[in-house]
């Protein structure tokens, strides 16, 4: 049976500089990864390799054994949240998600979507243009979108830039719920301590290079010092 | 899913949020009546006749006024970063033109159902059968260039100046469309016989064909990064 997601040996440039050297990452179903590095490091390179919205320049993105570029039906596996919401700003919250379900070919559409927005605690909302919402509703609702169709495999690019903290605490419970149901998370963040308490594996980016991949350790204040030193090396 | 559902949900959904706002429309509209208007009045009218006029004055009006409309096609999907979750969705990229290119040649055409009226009564074209021709070469045009409009316009959302690149990138192109449908129109309205047609119309039908084709080709590269 194939690793839910493997990536091998990413290497992308920006003409040149190279902001992935050679990145392989695997990740099983149920495991929550934090990918952490400083300003620079390729982080969100590698996740938008990950969600195939950048072609690596060398190396592959398999979800569930089938390439992410080459294979569009393997992203049916795969939720994107970053801290743009992906949705539109004309439409409702009700008909973004809507949108979404059909770009995923869902049945079952209406059932989903009401339990999407009520876990979202949008239903009040539903019918209402997203132009009015705040940041933290955006966010309730492109993580509805992002989970609507089950990903196996939620990929986060700094989900929590721009919150504010009770809207901060409303996504990780949405997020550690996701968790329980056993989707996997791949969280590219600045701030360890957004999902330490979840997490079950951290992964260190440093100049495009992984420099550390290791389990969570128990401490978050010990694991900021030895952080501080390895992007220091 | 099938690539015909994923783009008839993407072509709906911007056909939705077009008719929910319709500034777009109502910009590019406003904008052909303006052209119009701006020809018929500062013409010599002693030395050029509005008939002469009129076939290019129609296909001008039409190939300005889309670029109004094929400039919104992806500049709704810039705000909050609404591309990426349809590129990220299983949905294959050709599907992802076909269904925004659907969606601007619907727009396009509305836009022609608008300017085309007032054509007619600007430049006292003869209401007869033969404007249904007319209507026909409007349709045989904008699918062409819709097509390279939807890629130049998906490939020109990600920089600062999207809204003066665009025309400068389609007008080149759009000079082969306007000219072959202008020339058709001509022969149209003169109620030339159809083996003097002929030719236009193949043109026409040979570029829609080779730009829908190339278009369908080129835009997984140009919404990849």
């Amino acid at each position: 049976m194939p690793p839910l997601l493997h990536a091998t040996t990413l290497v992308r440039r920006f003409g040149p500089v190279t902001a992935l050297a050679g990145v392989s990452l695997t990740v099983e179903p149920g495991e929550v990864v934090l990918v952490l590095g400083p300003n620079g490091a390729g982080k969100s390179t590698l996740l938008r390799c990950l969600t195939g919205l950048a072609r690596p320049l060398r190396g592959t993105v398999q979800l569930a054994g089938r390439d992410v570029h080459a294979d569009p039906a393997a992203r049916a596996s795969l939720g994107y949240l970053s801290h743009n919401a992906l949705v539109y700003e004309d439409l409702t919250s009700r008909e973004n998600l809507r949108f979404a379900a059909a770009l995923h070919g869902l049945h079952d559409v209406e059932t989903r979507v009401d339990a999407a927005l009520a876990s979202a605690r949008l239903t009040e909302r539903a019918d209402s243009l997203v132009r009015g919402f705040s940041r933290g509703m955006l966010q309730r609702l492109a993580l509805a979108r992002a989970t609507l169709h089950h990903p196996a495999l939620l990929l986060l690019d700094e989900p929590f830039t721009g919150l504010d903290v009770p809207a901060a605490g409303v996504l990780r419970a949405g997020l550690k719920a996701e968790r329980e149901t056993g989707t996997a998370i791949v969280c590219v963040t600045h701030d360890p301590g957004e999902l330490w308490d979840v997490a079950t594996r951290v992964v260190i980016l440093v100049g495009g290079r992984v420099v550390h991949d290791g389990p969570r350790p128990e401490s978050l204040e010990d694991f900021r010092a030895s952080y501080a030193t390895a992007v220091a090396a | 899913m099938s690539a015909v559902r994923a783009a008839w949900a993407i072509a709906r959904k911007d056909l939705r949020i077009e008719w929910r706002s319709r500034t777009a429309l109502l910009t590019a509209s406003l904008f052909a009546i303006l052209v119009q208007l701006v020809i018929v009045f500062g013409r010599d009218g002693g030395t050029v006749s509005l008939t002469m006029l009129a076939p290019s004055v129609l296909w001008i009006t039409i190939a300005l006024s889309s670029l109004v409309a094929l400039n919104r096609a992806f500049l709704l999907e810039r705000e909050h970063g609404a591309l990426e979750g349809i590129l990220v969705a299983p949905v294959n990229r050709s599907a992802i033109f076909w269904g925004k290119w659907f969606a601007n040649l619907v727009f396009v055409l509305a836009v022609i159902a608008i300017a085309f009226p007032l054509w007619v009564l600007f430049f006292n074209v003869e209401p007869s059968t033969t404007l249904f021709g007319v209507l026909g070469l409007g349709v045989l045009g904008a699918i062409g260039f819709t097509a390279v409009g939807t890629v130049f316009s998906a490939m020109t959302v990600r920089t600062r100046f999207a809204e003066l690149l665009l025309p400068v990138l389609m007008l080149p192109f759009m000079l082969p469309p306007v000219f072959f449908a202008a020339q058709a129109t001509l022969r149209v309205l003169s109620n030339r016989p159809m083996e003097e047609l002929w030719g236009w119309l193949r043109l026409l039908a040979l570029f829609d064909v080779v730009f829908l084709v190339l278009a369908t080709l080129l835009f997984p590269a140009v919404v990849d990064e």
